[in-house]
């Protein structure tokens, strides 16, 4: 049983306390474009919040900046309560902020298991001799617990379909985030079946008690799944919503600067 | 205790889904075995001449395996043939001029270390190909050979020397076999057992996902020419010890003859795929088929053409490998 005092990057049993994402004041510029003016957004534990908003609007930028890859220009970010500056990347990961990319961010000539723990390998003994039978293992256990079908955890990546393959991308998220999970239109290149399978995943995640920001397309999907809706159209925030509280064409009206 | 026996397919289903294109070179290896046993019975198969096969092919092995980790990541190394002979005259000259075997060979050493960091600096920081920039290192090295020594044979006569990286025999077994099996148990430990292995073979297959994965992409890169040319140097001492002697023209021709070991052996021209123990047994591949043809009487040029029909067979099945996936 994890203890009470759980330590920060290993999952912690009771629902936490502090907001697992805070977003005050975003702003992105490059150079003399403006990628994204101002951003505000909470997301809860237990959670799903998406983010929609045409090409360019700004969304990718978005989850880049609290991923480390891009630094804001302005703004803070607060993870559980707590401001992060990261550095880079690996900074963020280091602090459990988990990305799914659409484009599949693995390797397909490895193992399922040699991808769940890329960059992170599990090794052995004082010659640190990489421990393919725990990675195993433990991946094995993740995707049964996750309820993931795949072969085996040994299967090379390159077998599997698009949409056990994101399952895995998914897995991997689960495994090290601590709280947050960012899903970059992670069904966009997935077909119908697919993708219900890895909607699936992601109530999975919220019932487990993830906070969860999702950038999606889809309109059908955001209603499918998210709690609540953030909408981005060339930079500004155009507004937040519940999705209980909304409807399919005010979204697109959002979306478009359009009013019907 | 762990024995997730309800998810381990059957022996059965799992032969039939082992990929018989990754075996490839062994299934060759055999067949052109017993070809050569059977034509060639009174030559071929005698101990002497297959100890003098793995013999043949040492410095060739050796630079495989450098080769299977820059392939492994997406890139190809052109100059380790320049570097061979740059290595060899250095350590010639050196071992001239001092008497010290082990200043030799550490200085031919240190200069493929040095071309190798400068092929890697160019590739990771400038952000060239490395076919261009190992194109351009591989006339620039070759000129430094031919500088060094104004084209100038050197004679290499230290015993030590001569012991170590050429005629020596340890508990039995020439020297050459052992330099061999240290190769190939280095490399192998590299590429499949450490966490350096798995970011070679992650960087090859995609370089994006290894960056987001948190994996020193540029690092990576450059550790690896730094490795092939470091095995370039070696064989350049290899060869200096075997002849007894260092000149400009050491490794020449060894260039397609190590990528083609390599790609024999199952590593992917592409990137993502690479096997220590296949390049072995395809520079042995190589080793046979020549010392077969010569047995069998043919001529250099006639070698030259079976050798490159053969290559071009092998980058056939690579491509159809990736094709595949
Ligand atoms: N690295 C970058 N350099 C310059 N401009 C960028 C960069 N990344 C994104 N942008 C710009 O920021 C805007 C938002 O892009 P992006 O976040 O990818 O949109 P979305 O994901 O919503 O389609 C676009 O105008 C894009 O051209
Ligand atoms: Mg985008």
């Amino acid at each position: 049983m994890p203890s009470e005092t759980a330590l920060p990057g290993q999952k912690a049993s009771g629902a936490p306390t502090e907001t697992p994402l805070r977003l005050v004041g975003i702003h992105k510029n490059f150079g003399g474009v403006v990628a994204i003016k101002t951003f505000d957004l909470d997301v809860q534990a237990g959670e799903i919040v998406a983010l929609v908003g045409d090409n360019g609007a700004g969304k990718s930028t978005l989850i880049k900046i609290i991923s480390g890859l891009y630094q804001p220009s302005d703004g803070e970010i607060w993870l559980d309560g707590r401001p992060a500056n990261f550095r880079d990347a690996s900074d963020a990961r280091a602090k459990g902020v988990e990305v799914v990319y659409q484009d599949l961010a693995l390797v397909v000539d490895q193992p399922v298991y040699m991808n769940m723990f890329l960059g992170r390998e599990l090794t052995t003994g004082p010659f640190k001799i990489l421990d393919r039978k725990r990675m195993a293992t433990e991946t094995q256990k993740l995707v049964d617990s996750l309820d993931v079908r795949i072969p085996s955890a040994k299967a090379t990546l390159s077998d599997l379909s698009g949409g056990q393959r994101q399952g895995v991308a998914i897995c991997r998220a689960t495994h090290w985030a601590s709280s947050l999970v960012l899903l970059d239109e992670p069904t966009a290149a997935l077909g119908v079946a697919e993708t219900a399978k890895v909607e699936e995943l992601i109530l999975k995640l919220k019932a487990r008690g993830a906070a969860i920001l999702i950038v999606s397309h889809n309109m059908d999907q955001v209603f499918r799944i998210a709690d609540r809706v953030s909408v981005l159209r060339r930079g500004t925030q155009v507004g937040t919503r519940v999705l209980a509280d909304t409807t399919h064409n005010e979204l697109v009206a959002m979306i478009t600067g359009l009013t019907s | 205790m762990s024995t997730p026996t309800q998810t381990d397919p059957g022996l059965v289903a799992r032969l039939g889904t082992v990929k018989w294109s990754n075996y490839v070179v062994y299934i060759g290896f055999v067949l052109v075995f017993v070809f050569f046993a059977v034509t060639q019975t009174q030559y071929f198969l005698n101990a002497t001449n297959l100890t003098n096969i793995v013999i043949q092919a040492a410095p060739i092995t050796i630079m495989a395996i450098g080769m299977v980790f820059v392939l492994s990541t997406g890139e190809i190394d052109l100059s380790i043939g320049s570097t061979v002979a740059l290595s060899g005259l250095t350590a010639g000259v050196v071992l001239q001029a001092t008497d010290q075997w082990w200043l030799a060979a550490l200085c031919g050493l240190a200069i493929g270390a040095a071309v190798g960091l400068v092929n890697g600096i160019f590739i990771t920081w400038v952000r060239l190909p490395s076919f261009l920039v190992t194109l351009a290192t591989m006339g620039l090295v070759a000129g430094l050979a031919r500088q060094l020594t104004d084209l100038q044979s050197v004679p290499v006569t230290d015993k030590a020397f001569v012991w170590i990286f050429g005629g020596g025999n340890l508990l039995g077994l020439p020297i050459m076999v052992w330099w061999t099996a240290a190769a190939v148990l280095v490399g192998w430990h590299l590429l499949r057992q450490r966490r350096y292995g798995a970011h070679v073979l992650a960087v090859g297959n995609s370089a994006a996902a290894s960056r987001v994965s948190g994996i020193k992409v540029n690092r990576v890169r450059l550790m690896v020419f730094v490795g092939s040319a470091m095995t370039a140097a070696l064989a350049g001492l290899l060869y200096a010890g075997r002849l007894q002697g260092a000149r400009y023209t050491l490794g020449e021709t060894d260039l397609m003859t190590v990528i083609a070991a390599s790609i024999v052996g199952g590593t992917s021209l592409f990137g993502g795929k690479g096997t220590v123990i296949g390049a072995l047994i395809g520079s042995l591949l190589m080793s046979m088929i020549n010392n077969g043809l010569i047995l069998s009487g043919l001529n250099v040029s006639q070698q030259m053409i079976v050798r490159g029909a053969i290559i071009l067979i092998a980058v056939s099945f690579s491509l159809r490998g990736k094709k595949n996936s």
